[in-house]
């Protein structure tokens, strides 16, 4: 049971951020609710690439006595996590300078306030 | 020769490569001038369609071209990125630098009075270089990376008339959709990646046992990818961007949107071409369920896009309803070449919905292009504030009547060698489907003649006595669009045989596709 908690996390906070996106009014939640998912999303990844008791994966400090490549955690995932929170930073830099603008044109960060596109 | 055999062994890169380099190029171009920063943008996407163009004419001779960044030879099979050419991808890529090209001349003359050029062409470049790469990649992970940087820079570009709320409004719509959809794709990498220990799209497509967890990863994928081609329900995000954004910038989130239309394709066909035929519940083929789900969702997307852009005033965001109901009609064409899998009138109507994907980007192209012109005019969006533009706009007029004509799929125009071909093998799965498609084409027409008719036609407006015709360079932009939807109307099997048909085949031959790489190195 223990070792299924992560991936219980990860299900909570995909959950929990898309409950933000989905029901919040306010943009800043939303933005929140956004960065949630990819934290749940960028865990799943590094789960994945976990082994019980893994040296890292650098081929030049590996204790004595390891072998290649059975005790060492994946660098796969750890890789694809690192590129995820660097699109992350990028994606979240943007939405926050666009709610930005969007305060000082309609003077609110409520929803349902600012649509005009509808139809 | 020789030379010529390493360009095209080297050009996946250089396709890649050619635009990113310009786009950052761009703004150091644009210190010293700014027609030689527009020259420079039209040169390198010139170059780089130079480029996709020999590329074209290797793959579809010698099929599947692979590209191995980093290790060639080495125990360990993961530290490598491959880029896989089909003729599928290099079709794709041909659309994409096209309309990039037309929007780069067009922007020429319709942005010259706007400032924050320098970025506005580093983004341009920047979602053309995401599109090309999604349509190029062989590795899934490095497709999401691509999805990222075109969701990043298409809404950059959206949200480019900054003064405007409401172009706000659409980039922040499209950014919470982009990203929540691109989350949930690397979601779906990481599931595959933890069964499989892969991320090579051939290796995967030959490894798949399809668990429950493989069911999950496909409807994940369908539905952001989905989404991000605008199938209804989940299209509310592409009238508000399409209407909003600046209309060159239309044309090249369409490349974009097309790439993830693209990538649904990639997905079913490839990643589950071999599992295609499994059974599900009931008996029923796996193929069968997916190709259903997509014709209705399909022929949602045709009815919803219909009667929406019945009822709009904004003509920028009556096309746009319009561009959803064209989406439709591609998925419903794939849709019956998935469900059909098989049978002769399954690979004409994939050759349909393919052609459908070149004359889609080129009808609903050049409408947005002929709404931008009229905005570029008279600065304005309703159709109840514009009227009489013929008597001064005659070339916009001759062009807009050939757009409304193709788009609506009448014959001596593109549209109708397509919409013949689809709704022709969608009788013979559900004749209601047919008459359905026919049906909301006919509604088409009349919602572009009534388009006609407020926008051209009628008395001339006091407040628009000063109209005058197009610049050059938009009313060239329009006239090669136009140009080209009246030659593939005329000529249709000249580009069936040379570039859609391959691209049919190549789509459906996915064991070739995998045994490029698998057995290969």
């Amino acid at each position: 049971m223990i070792e299924y908690i992560p991936y219980i996390t990860v299900v909570a906070m995909i959950f929990i951020g898309l409950y933000a996106v989905l029901f919040r009014r306010n943009l800043i939640k939303i933005v929140i609710g956004i960065s949630i998912i990819e934290s749940g999303v960028n865990l799943f990844l590094v789960i994945l690439g976990y082994r019980e008791g893994g040296v890292a994966p650098i081929y030049t400090s590996l204790p004595p006595g390891t072998t290649y490549p059975g005790e060492m955690v994946l660098p796969v995932p750890q890789a694809l996590t690192l590129t995820s929170i660097v699109i992350g930073v990028a994606v979240l830099a943007l939405m926050l300078s666009l709610v930005m603008h969007i305060y000082r044109k309609y003077g609110t960060l409520d929803v349902r306030k600012i649509r005009r596109l509808k139809e | 020769m020789t030379l010529l055999e390493t360009l095209i062994s080297q050009s996946p890169a250089l396709i890649i490569a050619v635009p990113l380099f310009s786009a950052f190029l761009i703004p150091l171009v644009s210190r010293i001038n700014a027609k030689l920063r527009n020259i420079f943008a039209v040169v390198m996407l010139g170059f780089t369609g130079c480029l996709i163009g020999l590329l074209a004419s290797d793959v579809i001779v010698h099929g599947p071209l692979i590209y191995i960044f980093g290790a060639k030879n080495l125990s360990v099979p993961l530290v490598r990125i491959l880029f896989e050419v089909d003729s599928m991808s290099i079709f794709m890529a041909i659309i994409t630098v096209m309309l990039a090209g037309i929007a780069v001349i067009y922007s020429w003359s319709f942005m010259s009075e706007q400032d924050g050029l320098d970025k506005y062409y580093t983004l341009l470049l920047l979602v053309v270089t995401s599109a090309l790469g999604m349509e190029l990649t062989g590795d899934i992970f490095n497709f999401f990376v691509f999805l990222e940087i075109s969701c990043i820079a298409s809404c950059a570009l959206i949200a480019f008339w900054i003064s405007e709320g409401e172009a706000l409004e659409a980039a922040f719509k499209y950014i919470v959709v982009s990203a929540v959809g691109a989350l949930f794709v690397l979601f779906a990498i990481g599931i595959l990646y933890a069964q499989y220990n892969a991320l090579n799209i051939a290796t995967l497509a030959h490894m798949l046992q399809f668990s429950f967890l493989d069911k999950i990863v496909l409807v994940l994928l369908l539905v952001v990818l989905g989404m991000k081609a605008g199938l209804a329900p989940m299209h509310m995000w592409l009238p508000d961007s399409y209407g909003r954004a600046p209309p060159s910038v239309t044309l090249i989130i369409m490349s974009a949107t097309l790439a993830s239309l693209y990538g649904v394709l990639r997905v079913v066909f490839t990643v589950y071409g071999n599992v295609l035929t499994t059974s599900m519940r009931f008996d029923l083929p796996l193929h069968v369920l997916v190709g259903w789900i997509l014709i209705v969702l399909a022929i949602v997307s045709i009815l919803i896009g219909v009667i929406m852009a019945f009822i709009q005033t904004d003509l920028l965001r009556l096309i746009g309803y319009a561009a959803i109901a064209e989406v439709g009609y591609i998925f419903l064409a794939m849709g019956t070449a998935i469900a059909a899998l098989g049978t002769p009138y399954g690979a004409i109507a994939l050759q349909g919905g393919v052609l459908h994907l070149l004359n889609d980007a080129l009808d609903i192209g050049l409408l947005f292009l002929v709404a931008g012109a009229i905005y570029y005019v008279t600065k304005k969006r309703s159709l109840d504030e514009i009227g009489g533009l013929a008597r001064t706009m005659k070339y916009t007029t001759v062009f807009f009547i050939i757009g409304l004509l193709a788009v609506a799929g009448m014959p001596p125009l593109n549209g109708f060698a397509s919409k013949f071909l689809i709704y022709e093998s969608v009788y013979r799965l559900n004749p209601i489907l047919s008459i359905v498609a026919l049906l909301c084409s006919i509604l088409m027409l009349a919602i572009f003649i009534k388009v006609l008719y407020a926008a051209f036609l009628g008395p001339e407006l006091p407040a628009l006595k000063d109209a005058r015709e197009a610049p050059k360079s938009m009313l060239l932009a329009m006239g090669i669009l136009a140009g080209m939807a009246v030659l593939i109307g005329l000529f249709p099997n000249l580009f069936l045989d040379t570039i859609i048909k391959p691209a049919a085949d190549a789509l459906l031959n996915h064991a070739q596709y995998i045994s490029t790489v698998v057995g290969g190195i």
